[in-house]
């Protein structure tokens, strides 16, 4: 008597398509996931206990480590965040409240560029990985300019920016944001309008409205279902009210729409970066900040729109010259809590599509 | 028709054989043949050489990267020295599996490949068993390759081999019915399986004219029967690591490469031979020798496979199954029935 056995099938940590050390045990039945459970942690350094031992300024280049594709964004979530504990928010220079715009927004394309050209990978389009890194890469050398980092730039300071922008900065960014839309295009034209890229996408791993208000999913995960929010636009933070731009959604919540919000995206940040880099004044790109700081007793939760949704500090001061307790709300760590619950029934090729999809960065959710 | 380069030397040394070294009709046959058998395996070699260093310099040509450049001309030496270091690998066998079968099973893909090469003819002439039933060989032949396949996946004793192993067998025998139904178009209008009666045969037109359909089954067909991208579902390396080849190293690793790239030059050039006139010059062209004219053909049968794997994403297994059983079978059906009527036709008019 022939009988079926299910199969159990550890997809990491070391594996190609968890995007890093993250791990998924499987139980397959022929080709189908019955059950995933995922198993978290492989990354951890313990970010938020070092935060204790660590003055304000020294943690700021803590925050390149965690999501290490958007490293300037963490920077300025948590600078925000301590500014808005010290009550500086309204101090902050012009010129660095822009210069922060246009490099939050540059992290923000170079981000979803990785976004597009993984999802390309992990359904085995290889020419389209390379396109995305391509753009990524030209925007990694403007935050080079900036910063003398790519990745984790270092370059945000409690009250402003570390430095002004260097000479031909603007030209050369000018240059590149006049040919991005050029970039998304061709990524449109060899990846998204693909038959067989759509016929991989479409309908797979789909997330009601519902599904990711339960949840809890952030950013462009949720706008992909069809929930119109946007940090940004929402609770403006810095100088986010002088900018006018739309806010894609979604409708049916599959991966496809989930590509598609994000190309979208992409096309707004340039509209973003453009009128900021027209705008930009002269002028200091440093408040009078004292040199050691030491916010007043008190604790404060402030959350900014990063490239994967909610990015939030929450961060308690006992008067100190370092946090008494600094806790991360990580968006791609929500994020990933929705993948056992997405990859149940369908098939392995697609659960791979759906996990790449959600667009986790291990060192975000393992902190 | 004149005697082309290969045969002059290949009767020289049968005279040599024979008359200079006293051996007997039969000892020179086998020795000859033997020799022809080290040829064929030396072409596969020289081709791989070249194969990878083109996949290579295409795809960073399509990725816009420069690929390997340093080893040799524009890193022309770069998979010589690559199978060099393979060798100096670890041959791991992994503790639990089935170790004569994983041993062997990399081997038994080679053969195939080379048996399969006694019927390819490199030109006018130049082949090691001319059989009246050729194209049928051929195809016999390719279709035990799923054996291997399925060994390498099952004696790995690793999940991730198992399902890769599972993926190509259903994948394979899927394909093969609609590319033997491609040629069989191609079959009825020569009347003949022996391949240089199909190169005879288009001396005046080459049958991709007529036959444009078949060969577009044959090429779709041919791309997923040799595991390559888009329809690389049994190395899928995004979910399956490396699919049936996961577990091995060193040289094992290097004969799977082999034989892949060495049934990729056999479809291009059954293909070539099939549709696209063989040897036979175009335009007139005759002062190139034929066998220059195949390459060719093959190569630019490789380059079609090589542009469609670096453009597209690959496909999912059961879209691949809908389309080779509801799609790709039912239109090489009514083009061999197109075809029949065709001739039916031809002949009532002709009479």
């Amino acid at each position: 008597m022939l009988k079926t056995q299910e199969l159990t099938l550890n997809l990491g940590p070391h594996h190609p398509s968890t995007h890093g050390v993250f791990r998924c045990v499987l139980n397959l039945e022929g080709e189908y996931i019955q059950k995933a459970v995922n198993h978290l942690g492989y990354l951890h350094r313990g970010i938020e206990k070092l935060a204790e031992s660590r003055t304000y300024t020294q943690f700021i280049p803590y925050n390149g480590r965690l999501d290490y594709v958007a490293g300037m964004l963490n920077e300025w979530t948590y600078v925000h965040a301590v500014e808005k504990l010290m009550g500086i928010t309204e101090e902050i220079p012009e010129r660095a409240q822009y210069i922060r715009v246009i490099l939050g927004e540059l992290q923000r394309l170079a981000s979803h560029a990785i976004y597009i050209a993984s999802m390309a990978l992990d359904v085995a389009g290889a020419t389209a990985w390379f396109y995305g890194f391509r753009d990524r890469d030209e925007i990694l050398d403007l935050l080079e300019m900036v910063s003398g980092q790519r990745l984790m730039p270092n370059y945000m300071r409690i009250g402003g920016v570390a430095a002004d922008l260097p000479e031909g900065f603007i030209e050369k960014c000018q240059a590149l944001i006049d040919e991005f839309p050029n970039r998304i295009a061709e990524q449109e034209g060899i990846l998204i309008g693909n038959e067989i890229f759509q016929a991989r996408v479409k309908n797979v791993g789909p997330i009601s409205k519902e599904m990711a208000l339960d949840y809890g999913l952030t950013g462009p995960n949720l706008r992909a279902s069809g929930v119109d929010t946007d940090l940004r636009r929402d609770e403006p933070y810095g100088i986010y009210d002088r900018f006018d731009f739309k806010v894609p959604v979604g409708e049916k919540g599959d991966t496809f729409d989930r590509v598609l919000v994000r190309i979208e995206e992409m096309k707004e940040s340039v509209k973003i970066v453009k009128k900021a880099l027209r705008d930009i004044p002269e002028g200091p790109v440093m408040a009078k900040v004292p040199k050691v700081i030491k916010p007043p007793v008190g604790e404060v939760y402030s959350r900014i729109e990063n490239a994967k949704g909610h990015l939030g500090f929450h961060i308690v001061s006992d008067g100190s010259t370092k946090p008494y307790r600094l806790r991360i709300y990580s968006p791609c760590f929500v994020n990933i809590g929705i993948f056992p619950e997405m990859a149940k029934g369908i098939h392995l090729m697609d659960a791979v599509v759906a996990l790449a999809s959600l667009d986790i960065v291990l060192g975000e959710i393992d902190r | 028709m004149e005697k082309s380069f290969f045969n002059t030397i290949a009767d020289a040394l049968r005279n040599w054989l024979m008359n200079g070294l006293g051996f007997s009709d039969t000892a020179a046959q086998l020795t000859a043949t033997a020799i022809w058998t080290l040829v064929v395996i030396l072409f596969i070699l020289m081709n791989l050489i070249v194969l990878v260093w083109l996949e290579r310099k295409f795809s960073a040509f399509f990725q816009q990267r420069r690929g390997p450049n340093r080893l040799g001309p524009a890193g022309f030496l770069q998979f010589p020295v690559d199978i060099v270091k393979v060798l100096g690998k670890e041959d791991i066998i992994p503790a639990n599996a089935d170790k004569t079968v994983f041993k062997i099973a990399s081997t038994c893909l080679f053969i195939t490949t080379i048996l399969a090469w006694a019927v390819i003819p490199l030109g006018d002439g130049v082949i090691l068993a001319d059989l009246n039933i050729g194209l049928f060989y051929f195809l016999a032949i390719g279709s035990t390759a799923t054996v291997s396949l399925m060994m390498g996946g099952f004696s790995s004793n690793n999940k991730y081999s198992l399902i890769g192993g599972m993926r190509t067998v259903a994948q394979m025998i899927s394909y093969e019915i609609p590319m033997i139904f491609s040629l069989l178009g191609v079959v009825m209008m020569v009347g003949s399986l022996r391949l240089s009666d199909v190169v005879a045969a288009q001396q005046n037109m080459w049958f991709i004219v007529p036959q444009a359909i078949a060969f577009l089954v044959y090429f779709v067909a041919t791309v997923a029967e040799t595991n390559r991208g888009p329809f690389d579902l049994a190395e899928g390396e995004q979910e399956l690591v490396a699919g049936y080849f996961t577990e091995y190293s060193g040289i094992r690793y290097a004969i799977w490469m082999i034989a892949e790239y060495g049934n990729l030059v056999a479809v291009s050039t059954i293909a070539s031979i099939m549709f696209l006139g063989g040897w036979n010059a175009p335009f007139g062209l005759t002062f190139i020798p034929g066998f220059v004219w195949l390459l060719l053909k093959i190569y630019f049968m490789i380059f079609l496979f090589m542009w469609v794997k670096w453009t597209y994403p690959r496909i999912r297994i059961d879209h691949l199954m809908h389309f080779g059983w509801k799609f790709l079978i039912p239109v090489s059906l009514a083009n061999i029935l197109v075809t029949g009527i065709g001739i039916y036709v031809y002949r009532l008019i002709i009479g």
